[in-house]
């Protein structure tokens, strides 16, 4: 507040030689998420990255309306209409429609809001969980490491999707299902980030200093330990809402994630995949979204692992 | 080195027990009473007891994985549901599909993506460095499951190329004696079925290829780009050694390392994509099977599949871990 009210004020002592003795002055530091910030906005992959998610985010909140249809709404007269640019088709339905002559657009507009949803559903159960276990069994090491960590190898002697679906198998098929197992799944790559961390960190001065003053371990760990871990776990939690979503799009496609009639792009391929020989729409659009959508996280991932964690590339 | 090997198949035994506790445990999942669902709503109540007891659900939970673990061992894994055919049998029948799947489709990926990630390296920042690299990224985004629909509408339906399913054509008659059909036309010396069958693998293998492949041109790429930048490199170059010497019999065998573990890694990646690709292209390997089996409420069936593809799984790491110690001897035991 104090320096833009100096700015602000007309400056009584303009002259050239106080102007001079202030470009002499070195330039303020910066702080290191304003630095990350910067080496995210010059890396063009990740600009990239950051436009498609920002499309699809504003599409998601803005459905109702984007969306010129109801998304569930059928219309028996004006079943697989073709897109507009075939000759059969016409600006009625911009993308044509299902065999329920369900308006294509409006579905996948509608689409990228499950989508959204499930990203950020099953990443915060894998974040939240994840984090937990691998400062604890990195912040107590020993038997309770030992245990934890042996846990999070098992879980990743599944190959994920064929967990996920023998999860959801037992569970009952069901969007909410879907998006748990897809959480608990991934719960081991969080984990094994956030322990190695607090394990680098734990021994370090400031942290040891922090404890000598009485620091209580719930303290050292959010407050002390954490914060210098978050490069990584960012750059984890963005990739992991690339595969939440290619996944959860997967369970669906199976039967095993949204039912129908539910808009959910997974879903609306394995409606497409009977109409193939009928309907290349029905199956190419929905897809090219999924496809894209999850680009557009794995671009970011991709280059904030560049900006943020050098340590990380590979 | 063989010290090595016996330490890492002993390290097998204690996951695969921790796979088989995690499977068992599995049915405790399913809400409500697993032999109603697997039954369905209109069974009549001797047979939900009499399932509950064929199963031992009616045993407390420790003597059920007792049992679980020592049938497990004997090789039973029970009845399927649907066909009343031993599991194991079943599985047999399958798993050789899913292989001869897994390993076309790995072909793909290291031959394709190998070379698409040396040839990035050696000519970095041209065009084709970038298209191939956008090309990676969006192959490991690519919803496999999409780009099999899509590759069956134009190379099937449109241009009528390739076959559109399954893994053989029905005019065809084929002895199965090993169910690798490749090998078993090979044996029978029958080179229409040959050819048939390696027209009906390439649609679905190469969709399976596509995530593997485009992991394997990257980590190809920047370790190629690793190994150029050393001095025995420039030593090499300065020596006057052509480029394709300094290329393929300098810098490629030490890149290769880093490789050779991921291809081993992308196994398991294979393993978990044959399910959604065998689905679309009505593959008749393990993942179509268990599926199946979700859908039927085989919870037995289930367990017992998951079970096979989560040893070979961990198998086929462990076995990527000898491997690389043996091609690079600084990795030993610790």
């Amino acid at each position: 507040m104090k320096v833009r009210a100096d700015r602000s004020a007309p400056d009584p002592v303009a002259s050239p030689a106080a102007v001079a003795a202030r470009a002499a002055l070195p330039p303020k530091p910066r702080s290191p998420f304003r630095e990350g910030i910067g080496r995210l906005v010059r890396n063009r992959t990740a600009v990239a990255g950051l436009i498609i998610i920002t499309v699809f985010l504003l599409m998601a909140l803005l459905a109702p309306w984007l969306a010129p249809r109801d998304p569930l709404a059928q219309a028996l007269y004006a079943k697989l209409k073709p897109p507009f640019w075939d000759p059969a088709g016409s600006f009625d339905h911009l993308l044509g429609t299902d065999d329920f002559g369900r308006d294509l657009l409006s579905r996948i507009i509608y689409g990228s809001r499950i989508s959204m949803l499930v990203g950020l559903v099953s990443v915060t159960i894998s974040l939240f969980f994840g984090t937990f276990a691998g400062a604890v069994a990195g912040f107590y090491g020993g038997r309770l490491d030992n245990l934890i960590m042996r846990f999070m190898d098992l879980l990743l002697a599944f190959p994920s999707i064929l967990l996920a679906i023998v999860i959801v198998a037992f569970l009952g098929p069901s969007l909410r299902n879907a998006m748990l197992a897809i959480g608990v799944v991934s719960i081991p790559r969080y984990a094994r980030i956030v322990r190695g961390s607090v394990l680098e960190e734990y021994n370090k001065d400031y942290v040891q200093g922090a404890r000598a003053l009485g620091a209580g371990d719930g303290r050292l760990i959010f407050h002390h330990i954490l914060p210098n871990c978050l490069a990584p776990l960012i750059v984890q939690t963005t990739l992991g809402f690339a595969s939440a979503i290619l996944e959860a799009a997967a369970l669906s496609f199976l039967g095993l994630g949204a039912q129908p009639p539910t808009p959910e792009w997974g879903a609306m391929l394995a409606n497409g995949r009977a109409l193939i020989l009928r309907a290349w729409w029905a199956v190419t659009f929905p897809g090219l979204m999924i496809l894209f959508a999850v680009l557009g996280f794995n671009l970011l991932g991709d280059g904030m692992r560049d900006a943020l964690d050098p340590r990380l590339r590979d | 080195m063989s010290r090595f090997i016996l330490h890492r198949l002993l390290s097998l035994i204690p996951t695969v027990l921790g796979i088989s506790l995690l499977v068992f445990l599995m049915v405790q999942l399913v809400p409500g009473d697993p032999a109603e669902m697997m039954l369905g709503e209109r069974a009549s109540e001797q047979a939900i007891q009499d399932l509950r007891q064929q199963l031992g659900l009616d045993q407390p939970l420790y003597i059920q994985y007792g049992m679980f673990l020592s049938r497990l061992v004997r090789g039973d894994l029970g009845r399927a549901l649907r066909t009343n055919e031993k599991i194991t049998v079943e599985i047999a029948e399958r798993f050789p599909a899913t292989i001869e799947l897994s390993l076309m489709a790995m072909l793909f990926a290291v031959t394709l993506g190998m070379l698409a990630g040396i040839i990035s390296a050696t000519r970095q920042y041209s065009l084709f460095d970038y298209a191939s690299m956008i090309l990676s990224l969006v192959g490991v985004s690519m919803p496999i499951f999409w780009l099999g629909l899509v590759l069956m509408i134009i190379f099937s339906v449109n241009l009528g190329w390739l076959p559109l399913s399954g893994r053989m054509s029905y005019n065809i008659q084929l002895q199965s004696v090993t169910h690798f059909y490749l090998l078993d036309s090979v044996l029978a010396g029958d080179w229409k079925a040959l050819r048939d069958v390696l027209w009906h693998l390439v649609l679905p293998a190469f969709t399976l290829s596509t995530i593997p492949m485009a992991i394997i041109a990257r980590i190809t790429r920047s370790s190629m780009l690793e190994v150029l930048r050393q001095d025995y490199i420039r030593t090499a170059r300065a020596k006057g050694l052509s480029r394709f010497a300094v290329h393929y019999q300098h810098a490629l065998k030490n890149a290769l390392i880093p490789v050779i573990t991921v291809i081993g890694l992308q196994f398991g990646i294979l393993l978990g994509g044959a399910i959604l690709t065998e689905t679309i292209f009505a593959w008749p390997g393990i993942g179509l099977w268990l599926l199946n089996a979700v859908y039927a409420r085989d919870f037995n069936a289930v367990q017992g599949g998951t079970m096979l593809v989560a040893t070979t799984f961990v198998s086929i790491n462990m076995i990527v871990d000898v491997l690389y110690a043996w091609v690079n001897p600084r990795i030993k035991v610790n």
